[in-house]
Protein backbone atom coordinates (compact mmCIF):
# COMPACT_ATOMS: atom_id res chain seq x y z
CA UNK A 1 0.00 0.00 0.00
CA UNK A 2 3.22 2.26 -0.23
CA UNK A 3 2.05 5.75 -2.05
CA UNK A 4 3.92 8.37 -3.62
CA UNK A 5 4.83 11.29 -1.50
CA UNK A 6 2.42 14.01 -2.85
CA UNK A 7 2.04 16.82 0.31
CA UNK A 8 1.57 20.30 -1.24
CA UNK A 9 -0.48 22.65 0.81
CA UNK A 10 -4.12 22.93 -0.25
CA UNK A 11 -5.68 26.05 0.07
CA UNK A 12 -9.53 27.51 -0.50
CA UNK A 13 -9.96 28.69 -3.78
CA UNK A 14 -13.42 30.24 -4.72
CA UNK A 15 -15.29 28.45 -7.98
CA UNK A 16 -18.25 29.53 -9.93
CA UNK A 17 -21.22 27.43 -10.60
CA UNK A 18 -21.06 26.88 -14.38
CA UNK A 19 -24.28 24.58 -14.57
CA UNK A 20 -26.47 22.32 -12.50
CA UNK A 21 -27.49 19.29 -14.07
CA UNK A 22 -30.39 16.95 -12.33
CA UNK A 23 -28.73 13.21 -12.48
CA UNK A 24 -31.58 11.33 -10.23
CA UNK A 25 -34.31 11.61 -7.93
CA UNK A 26 -32.27 14.16 -5.37
CA UNK A 27 -28.70 13.88 -6.67
CA UNK A 28 -27.33 17.06 -8.85
CA UNK A 29 -24.22 17.37 -11.02
CA UNK A 30 -22.35 20.68 -10.52
CA UNK A 31 -20.15 21.78 -12.90
CA UNK A 32 -17.54 24.51 -11.68
CA UNK A 33 -15.07 26.77 -12.34
CA UNK A 34 -11.98 26.66 -10.84
CA UNK A 35 -9.34 28.90 -12.90
CA UNK A 36 -6.75 28.05 -9.92
CA UNK A 37 -7.54 24.59 -9.96
CA UNK A 38 -3.73 22.42 -10.73
CA UNK A 39 -5.64 19.21 -11.31
CA UNK A 40 -6.69 16.24 -9.97
CA UNK A 41 -6.33 12.20 -10.65
CA UNK A 42 -9.63 9.62 -11.35
CA UNK A 43 -11.10 8.75 -8.32
CA UNK A 44 -9.85 12.05 -5.91
CA UNK A 45 -12.37 14.23 -4.15
CA UNK A 46 -12.63 17.50 -2.94
CA UNK A 47 -13.86 19.50 0.30
CA UNK A 48 -16.56 22.13 -0.10
CA UNK A 49 -16.79 24.80 2.04
CA UNK A 50 -19.86 27.14 2.42
CA UNK A 51 -19.79 30.27 4.40
CA UNK A 52 -23.72 31.46 5.79
CA UNK A 53 -24.25 35.58 6.04
CA UNK A 54 -23.48 35.41 10.13
CA UNK A 55 -20.00 33.71 9.47
CA UNK A 56 -21.15 29.93 10.18
CA UNK A 57 -18.54 27.55 8.08
CA UNK A 58 -20.13 23.88 6.62
CA UNK A 59 -17.37 21.70 5.31
CA UNK A 60 -17.54 18.28 3.94
CA UNK A 61 -16.00 16.70 1.37
CA UNK A 62 -17.36 14.90 -2.34
CA UNK A 63 -16.17 12.50 -4.82
CA UNK A 64 -14.92 14.37 -8.03
CA UNK A 65 -17.38 13.20 -11.08
CA UNK A 66 -15.32 14.76 -14.04
CA UNK A 67 -12.17 13.11 -15.89
CA UNK A 68 -8.68 14.98 -15.09
CA UNK A 69 -8.57 17.64 -17.61
CA UNK A 70 -12.14 18.43 -17.40
CA UNK A 71 -13.78 21.19 -15.72
CA UNK A 72 -14.04 19.89 -12.21
CA UNK A 73 -17.43 18.64 -11.22
CA UNK A 74 -19.20 16.74 -8.21
CA UNK A 75 -22.03 14.84 -8.24
CA UNK A 76 -23.83 15.14 -5.28
CA UNK A 77 -26.57 12.93 -3.38
CA UNK A 78 -28.84 14.73 -1.02
CA UNK A 79 -29.30 13.09 2.45
CA UNK A 80 -32.08 13.58 4.44
CA UNK A 81 -30.63 14.83 7.50
CA UNK A 82 -27.82 16.62 5.47
CA UNK A 83 -26.38 19.95 6.32
CA UNK A 84 -24.68 20.41 2.61
CA UNK A 85 -25.93 18.52 0.20
CA UNK A 86 -29.54 19.68 0.73
CA UNK A 87 -27.91 23.11 0.12
CA UNK A 88 -25.98 21.91 -3.11
CA UNK A 89 -28.56 19.89 -4.41
CA UNK A 90 -31.58 22.19 -3.80
CA UNK A 91 -30.42 25.94 -3.44
CA UNK A 92 -26.76 26.65 -5.51
CA UNK A 93 -26.89 27.55 -9.11
CA UNK A 94 -25.45 28.67 -12.16
CA UNK A 95 -23.28 32.08 -11.22
CA UNK A 96 -23.10 31.31 -7.55
CA UNK A 97 -19.62 31.42 -5.80
CA UNK A 98 -19.08 28.28 -3.47
CA UNK A 99 -15.29 27.59 -2.19
CA UNK A 100 -13.24 24.31 -2.86
CA UNK A 101 -10.37 23.08 -2.35
CA UNK A 102 -8.16 19.44 -3.57
CA UNK A 103 -8.03 17.18 -4.75
CA UNK A 104 -7.54 14.98 -1.80
CA UNK A 105 -6.75 11.48 -1.36
CA UNK A 106 -4.29 9.40 -3.86
CA UNK A 107 -5.10 5.64 -3.25
CA UNK A 108 -8.86 5.27 -4.89
CA UNK A 109 -7.24 6.58 -8.04
CA UNK A 110 -7.11 4.95 -11.60
CA UNK A 111 -4.49 5.63 -14.31
CA UNK A 112 -3.19 3.06 -17.39
CA UNK A 113 0.28 3.44 -16.76
CA UNK A 114 0.73 0.94 -14.32
CA UNK A 115 -0.51 -1.88 -16.67
CA UNK A 116 -2.62 -3.14 -18.92
CA UNK A 117 -4.84 -5.08 -16.75
CA UNK A 118 -8.63 -5.68 -16.88
CA UNK A 119 -10.54 -3.62 -14.27
CA UNK A 120 -13.29 -3.91 -12.15
CA UNK A 121 -15.64 -0.95 -11.09
CA UNK A 122 -18.04 -1.97 -8.39
CA UNK A 123 -20.63 1.06 -7.37
CA UNK A 124 -23.45 1.24 -5.08
CA UNK A 125 -25.69 4.34 -5.18
CA UNK A 126 -23.80 7.28 -5.71
CA UNK A 127 -20.66 5.17 -5.11
CA UNK A 128 -20.69 5.71 -9.03
CA UNK A 129 -19.05 9.25 -9.22
CA UNK A 130 -15.57 8.70 -8.69
CA UNK A 131 -15.64 5.47 -11.00
CA UNK A 132 -17.54 7.77 -13.82
CA UNK A 133 -14.14 9.82 -13.27
CA UNK A 134 -12.59 6.53 -13.89
CA UNK A 135 -14.38 5.73 -17.06
CA UNK A 136 -14.46 8.91 -18.29
CA UNK A 137 -10.64 9.33 -18.19
CA UNK A 138 -10.30 6.08 -19.55
CA UNK A 139 -11.96 7.39 -23.09
CA UNK A 140 -10.57 10.69 -22.89
CA UNK A 141 -7.01 8.93 -22.66
CA UNK A 142 -7.86 6.21 -25.07
CA UNK A 143 -7.35 3.09 -23.33
CA UNK A 144 -8.11 -0.49 -23.99
CA UNK A 145 -7.90 -1.56 -20.71
CA UNK A 146 -10.99 -3.77 -20.69
CA UNK A 147 -13.51 -2.14 -17.69
CA UNK A 148 -16.55 -3.99 -16.32
CA UNK A 149 -18.88 -1.56 -14.22
CA UNK A 150 -21.46 -3.35 -11.63
CA UNK A 151 -23.86 -0.94 -10.88
CA UNK A 152 -26.30 -1.38 -8.06
CA UNK A 153 -29.22 0.83 -7.62
CA UNK A 154 -32.39 0.79 -5.91
CA UNK A 155 -34.34 1.45 -9.16
CA UNK A 156 -33.77 2.24 -12.87
CA UNK A 157 -34.40 6.07 -12.18
CA UNK A 158 -32.01 5.87 -9.58
CA UNK A 159 -29.16 5.16 -11.64
CA UNK A 160 -27.39 8.37 -12.29
CA UNK A 161 -25.41 8.40 -15.35
CA UNK A 162 -27.46 6.24 -17.20
CA UNK A 163 -27.69 8.04 -20.77
CA UNK A 164 -23.73 8.34 -20.42
CA UNK A 165 -23.18 4.40 -19.08
CA UNK A 166 -25.72 2.83 -22.17
CA UNK A 167 -23.49 5.16 -24.30
CA UNK A 168 -20.06 3.01 -23.05
CA UNK A 169 -19.07 0.41 -25.88
CA UNK A 170 -15.20 -0.57 -26.75
CA UNK A 171 -14.42 -2.71 -23.77
CA UNK A 172 -16.23 -1.09 -21.44
CA UNK A 173 -19.63 -3.73 -19.74
CA UNK A 174 -22.35 -1.80 -17.81
CA UNK A 175 -24.15 -4.14 -15.57
CA UNK A 176 -27.07 -2.95 -13.56
CA UNK A 177 -28.71 -4.70 -10.72
CA UNK A 178 -31.69 -3.25 -9.18
CA UNK A 179 -32.11 -4.18 -5.85
CA UNK A 180 -36.06 -2.62 -4.88
CA UNK A 181 -38.14 -1.68 -8.20
CA UNK A 182 -37.15 -3.40 -11.68
CA UNK A 183 -39.39 -1.97 -14.72
CA UNK A 184 -41.61 -3.98 -16.45
CA UNK A 185 -39.63 -6.65 -18.97
CA UNK A 186 -36.52 -6.06 -16.97
CA UNK A 187 -34.33 -8.46 -18.47
CA UNK A 188 -30.90 -7.45 -16.73
CA UNK A 189 -29.81 -8.40 -13.05
CA UNK A 190 -32.03 -7.83 -9.90
CA UNK A 191 -31.11 -8.20 -6.24
CA UNK A 192 -28.01 -7.03 -4.52
CA UNK A 193 -24.80 -8.09 -5.24
CA UNK A 194 -23.84 -11.55 -3.96
CA UNK A 195 -20.69 -13.59 -4.63
CA UNK A 196 -23.25 -15.76 -7.36
CA UNK A 197 -23.04 -12.23 -9.28
CA UNK A 198 -19.76 -11.24 -8.59
CA UNK A 199 -18.34 -15.33 -9.68
CA UNK A 200 -20.02 -14.24 -13.16
CA UNK A 201 -19.47 -10.59 -13.62
CA UNK A 202 -16.01 -10.43 -11.88
CA UNK A 203 -12.82 -10.76 -13.94
CA UNK A 204 -10.97 -14.16 -13.13
CA UNK A 205 -8.50 -13.08 -9.74
CA UNK A 206 -5.22 -14.63 -11.88
CA UNK A 207 -5.94 -11.47 -14.47
CA UNK A 208 -4.06 -9.26 -11.76
CA UNK A 209 -7.22 -7.13 -12.16
CA UNK A 210 -7.66 -4.20 -10.01
CA UNK A 211 -10.89 -3.68 -8.50
CA UNK A 212 -12.64 -0.41 -7.65
CA UNK A 213 -15.35 -0.60 -4.98
CA UNK A 214 -17.45 2.12 -3.67
CA UNK A 215 -20.45 3.08 -2.23
CA UNK A 216 -22.22 2.78 1.34
CA UNK A 217 -20.74 0.79 3.84
CA UNK A 218 -22.54 -2.12 3.77
CA UNK A 219 -22.44 -2.45 0.24
CA UNK A 220 -18.34 -1.91 0.74
CA UNK A 221 -18.19 -4.61 3.18
CA UNK A 222 -20.09 -7.13 1.25
CA UNK A 223 -18.46 -6.81 -2.08
CA UNK A 224 -14.82 -6.64 -1.21
CA UNK A 225 -15.18 -9.28 1.15
CA UNK A 226 -17.19 -11.22 -1.76
CA UNK A 227 -13.63 -10.75 -4.08
CA UNK A 228 -11.54 -11.51 -1.00
CA UNK A 229 -13.65 -14.69 -1.31
CA UNK A 230 -12.93 -15.10 -5.12
CA UNK A 231 -9.14 -14.67 -4.89
CA UNK A 232 -8.45 -10.69 -5.37
CA UNK A 233 -5.90 -9.86 -3.41
CA UNK A 234 -6.69 -7.05 -0.71
CA UNK A 235 -4.16 -5.14 -1.99
CA UNK A 236 -6.16 -5.05 -5.24
CA UNK A 237 -9.10 -4.12 -4.06
CA UNK A 238 -9.34 -0.16 -3.11
CA UNK A 239 -12.67 0.81 -1.12
CA UNK A 240 -14.36 4.10 -0.91
CA UNK A 241 -16.63 3.90 2.01
CA UNK A 242 -19.77 6.85 2.87
CA UNK A 243 -19.82 5.87 6.15
CA UNK A 244 -23.12 5.59 7.89
CA UNK A 245 -24.18 8.96 6.88
CA UNK A 246 -21.32 10.44 5.25
CA UNK A 247 -21.61 13.05 3.18
CA UNK A 248 -18.86 12.05 0.62
CA UNK B 1 -12.70 36.48 2.59
CA UNK B 2 -14.88 33.85 1.90
CA UNK B 3 -17.88 34.57 -0.51
CA UNK B 4 -21.53 34.16 1.19
CA UNK B 5 -22.84 31.45 0.27
CA UNK B 6 -26.79 32.67 -0.39
CA UNK B 7 -29.46 31.03 0.97
CA UNK B 8 -26.90 28.79 2.88
CA UNK B 9 -27.86 29.02 7.07
CA UNK B 10 -26.37 25.68 8.28
CA UNK B 11 -27.99 23.38 10.84
CA UNK B 12 -25.60 23.34 13.60
CA UNK B 13 -26.14 19.99 14.69
CA UNK B 14 -23.87 20.72 17.81
CA UNK B 15 -26.25 19.72 20.64
CA UNK B 16 -26.42 22.30 23.34
CA UNK B 17 -23.70 21.69 26.09
CA UNK B 18 -21.21 19.98 24.31
CA UNK B 19 -19.98 23.15 22.79
CA UNK B 20 -16.57 22.72 23.80
CA UNK B 21 -16.19 19.40 22.74
CA UNK B 22 -16.66 19.67 19.66
CA UNK B 23 -13.36 20.81 17.04
CA UNK B 24 -14.51 23.37 14.61
CA UNK B 25 -15.57 22.07 10.99
CA UNK B 26 -17.00 19.03 12.81
CA UNK B 27 -20.46 17.71 13.35
CA UNK B 28 -21.71 15.57 15.93
CA UNK B 29 -23.29 11.86 14.83
CA UNK B 30 -24.38 9.21 16.68
CA UNK B 31 -23.79 6.43 14.01
CA UNK B 32 -20.31 5.20 13.87
CA UNK B 33 -19.31 5.06 9.96
CA UNK B 34 -16.37 3.22 8.39
CA UNK B 35 -13.68 4.07 6.29
CA UNK B 36 -10.99 2.04 5.28
CA UNK B 37 -9.09 1.84 2.11
CA UNK B 38 -9.51 -2.01 1.40
CA UNK B 39 -11.00 -5.10 2.55
CA UNK B 40 -11.39 -5.39 5.93
CA UNK B 41 -9.21 -7.93 7.43
CA UNK B 42 -10.71 -11.10 9.72
CA UNK B 43 -7.61 -11.97 12.01
CA UNK B 44 -8.55 -14.96 14.58
CA UNK B 45 -7.11 -13.71 18.24
CA UNK B 46 -5.37 -17.39 18.05
CA UNK B 47 -3.61 -16.04 15.27
CA UNK B 48 -3.22 -12.42 16.66
CA UNK B 49 0.04 -10.77 17.56
CA UNK B 50 0.90 -7.11 18.84
CA UNK B 51 4.80 -6.28 18.59
CA UNK B 52 7.10 -3.51 19.10
CA UNK B 53 10.17 -2.87 16.95
CA UNK B 54 12.93 -1.19 17.43
CA UNK B 55 15.36 -1.11 13.97
CA UNK B 56 13.00 -3.99 12.23
CA UNK B 57 13.36 -6.24 15.49
CA UNK B 58 10.96 -7.29 17.80
CA UNK B 59 11.72 -5.71 21.19
CA UNK B 60 8.40 -7.69 22.58
CA UNK B 61 5.29 -9.24 21.62
CA UNK B 62 2.56 -10.06 22.95
CA UNK B 63 -0.35 -13.13 22.18
CA UNK B 64 -4.28 -12.03 22.45
CA UNK B 65 -3.84 -13.92 25.86
CA UNK B 66 -0.96 -11.72 26.95
CA UNK B 67 -2.58 -9.20 26.18
CA UNK B 68 -5.90 -9.27 27.78
CA UNK B 69 -3.69 -10.67 30.84
CA UNK B 70 -2.41 -6.91 31.25
CA UNK B 71 -4.54 -4.38 33.12
CA UNK B 72 -7.12 -3.41 31.18
CA UNK B 73 -9.08 0.21 31.83
CA UNK B 74 -12.11 1.41 30.72
CA UNK B 75 -12.58 4.47 28.75
CA UNK B 76 -15.11 7.21 27.61
CA UNK B 77 -13.86 9.20 25.22
CA UNK B 78 -14.92 11.78 21.89
CA UNK B 79 -13.57 10.60 18.85
CA UNK B 80 -12.95 13.15 15.23
CA UNK B 81 -12.97 12.25 12.36
CA UNK B 82 -10.77 13.83 9.53
CA UNK B 83 -13.78 13.31 7.46
CA UNK B 84 -15.70 15.51 9.81
CA UNK B 85 -17.77 13.51 11.74
CA UNK B 86 -17.56 13.32 15.68
CA UNK B 87 -19.02 10.87 18.26
CA UNK B 88 -19.07 11.60 21.61
CA UNK B 89 -18.70 9.21 25.23
CA UNK B 90 -17.43 6.37 22.75
CA UNK B 91 -16.53 3.62 25.58
CA UNK B 92 -13.96 1.36 24.76
CA UNK B 93 -11.81 -1.26 26.52
CA UNK B 94 -8.55 -1.19 26.19
CA UNK B 95 -4.91 -1.24 27.46
CA UNK B 96 -3.07 1.91 28.02
CA UNK B 97 0.28 1.96 25.22
CA UNK B 98 2.01 3.06 28.26
CA UNK B 99 1.18 -0.71 29.58
CA UNK B 100 2.76 -2.07 26.93
CA UNK B 101 5.82 0.41 26.67
CA UNK B 102 6.77 0.15 30.16
CA UNK B 103 8.44 -2.93 29.02
CA UNK B 104 10.69 -1.97 26.30
CA UNK B 105 13.56 -0.22 26.40
CA UNK B 106 14.13 2.29 24.27
CA UNK B 107 15.30 6.48 23.15
CA UNK B 108 12.08 6.91 20.19
CA UNK B 109 10.53 9.58 19.65
CA UNK B 110 8.11 8.81 17.01
CA UNK B 111 6.15 5.49 16.68
CA UNK B 112 4.93 4.24 12.72
CA UNK B 113 1.60 2.28 13.52
CA UNK B 114 1.44 -1.18 11.47
CA UNK B 115 -1.54 -3.25 11.02
CA UNK B 116 -2.98 -6.15 9.06
CA UNK B 117 -3.99 -4.84 5.70
CA UNK B 118 -0.76 -3.17 5.35
CA UNK B 119 -1.95 0.41 6.84
CA UNK B 120 0.34 2.44 8.75
CA UNK B 121 0.27 5.80 10.77
CA UNK B 122 2.80 8.14 12.43
CA UNK B 123 2.51 9.44 15.75
CA UNK B 124 5.06 10.90 17.95
CA UNK B 125 5.43 8.99 20.85
CA UNK B 126 4.56 12.16 22.98
CA UNK B 127 1.44 11.70 21.74
CA UNK B 128 1.13 7.69 22.74
CA UNK B 129 2.13 7.96 26.21
CA UNK B 130 0.78 9.92 29.49
CA UNK B 131 -2.38 8.10 29.23
CA UNK B 132 -3.35 9.24 25.74
CA UNK B 133 -3.49 6.33 23.99
CA UNK B 134 -4.41 2.92 24.36
CA UNK B 135 -4.33 -0.34 22.19
CA UNK B 136 -8.60 -1.02 22.23
CA UNK B 137 -10.13 -4.86 21.92
CA UNK B 138 -13.48 -4.01 23.18
CA UNK B 139 -16.46 -1.32 22.02
CA UNK B 140 -19.21 -0.87 24.32
CA UNK B 141 -18.55 -3.87 26.50
CA UNK B 142 -18.76 -5.94 23.01
CA UNK B 143 -15.54 -6.94 21.18
CA UNK B 144 -14.53 -4.75 18.73
CA UNK B 145 -16.45 -5.76 15.62
CA UNK B 146 -13.89 -6.17 12.40
CA UNK B 147 -15.23 -3.30 10.71
CA UNK B 148 -14.31 -0.89 13.27
CA UNK B 149 -10.69 -2.59 13.48
CA UNK B 150 -11.24 -5.44 15.67
CA UNK B 151 -9.85 -7.65 16.82
CA UNK B 152 -7.91 -4.45 18.33
CA UNK B 153 -6.75 -0.92 17.15
CA UNK B 154 -5.27 2.01 18.26
CA UNK B 155 -7.42 4.53 20.59
CA UNK B 156 -5.43 7.99 20.37
CA UNK B 157 -8.84 10.10 20.54
CA UNK B 158 -6.91 13.63 20.98
CA UNK B 159 -5.52 13.26 17.03
CA UNK B 160 -8.04 12.97 14.14
CA UNK B 161 -9.04 9.36 14.15
CA UNK B 162 -7.07 7.56 11.19
CA UNK B 163 -4.00 7.71 13.57
CA UNK B 164 -6.36 5.45 15.89
CA UNK B 165 -5.35 2.15 13.18
CA UNK B 166 -7.38 -0.19 12.79
CA UNK B 167 -6.40 -4.08 12.68
CA UNK B 168 -2.87 -2.83 14.44
CA UNK B 169 -0.77 -5.18 14.43
CA UNK B 170 2.31 -3.06 16.47
CA UNK B 171 4.20 -0.16 17.42
CA UNK B 172 7.54 0.49 15.19
CA UNK B 173 9.67 2.63 16.92
CA UNK B 174 11.68 5.04 15.33
CA UNK B 175 14.00 8.13 15.76
CA UNK B 176 12.28 10.34 13.11
CA UNK B 177 9.28 10.82 11.91
CA UNK B 178 7.78 9.12 8.90
CA UNK B 179 4.42 9.21 6.92
CA UNK B 180 2.10 6.47 7.28
CA UNK B 181 -0.07 5.79 4.73
CA UNK B 182 -2.70 8.68 4.65
CA UNK B 183 0.17 11.20 5.62
CA UNK B 184 1.87 9.97 2.25
CA UNK B 185 -1.25 10.64 0.54
CA UNK B 186 -1.54 14.47 1.68
CA UNK B 187 -2.62 13.85 5.31
CA UNK B 188 -1.55 15.96 8.02
CA UNK B 189 1.41 14.29 9.58
CA UNK B 190 0.09 15.48 13.50
CA UNK B 191 -3.43 15.49 12.87
CA UNK B 192 -4.47 17.76 15.81
CA UNK B 193 -8.27 18.31 15.15
CA UNK B 194 -8.37 21.65 17.60
CA UNK B 195 -6.25 23.38 14.47
CA UNK B 196 -8.06 21.55 11.67
CA UNK B 197 -5.04 20.09 10.89
CA UNK B 198 -6.87 17.54 8.01
CA UNK B 199 -4.26 17.93 5.17
CA UNK B 200 -0.62 18.93 4.63
CA UNK B 201 0.81 22.24 5.35
CA UNK B 202 -2.81 23.09 7.61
Amino acid sequence: MAGTAVRGRLTWQVATVEAVRDEAPAVRTIELRAPDWAGHQAGQHLDVRLTAEDGYVAERSYSIASAPGEPVAITVERLEDGEVSPYLTEELRAGDEIEIRGPIGGYFVWDDSASGSPLLLAAGGSGVVPLRSILRHRARTGSTVPVRLLYSARSLPDVIYRTELDGYHDGVEVIFTLTRQQPPGWTGRIGRVSDAMLTEIAWPAGDATTAFVCGPTAFVESVAASLVRLGYPPPRVKTERFGGMGET
Amino acid sequence: MSPISRGFHGRRREPAGDSGRVPPGQYVTEDFPVLSAGPTPHTATADWTFAIRQAGQTSKSWNWQEMRALPAEDVTVDIHCVTRWSKLDTRWQAVSIDTLLAQVDHEASYVLAFCDGGYTTNLPLADVTGGQAWLAYGYGGDALAPEHGGPARLLVPHLYFWKSAKWVRGLELLAEDEPGFWETYGYNMYGDPWREQRYAGD
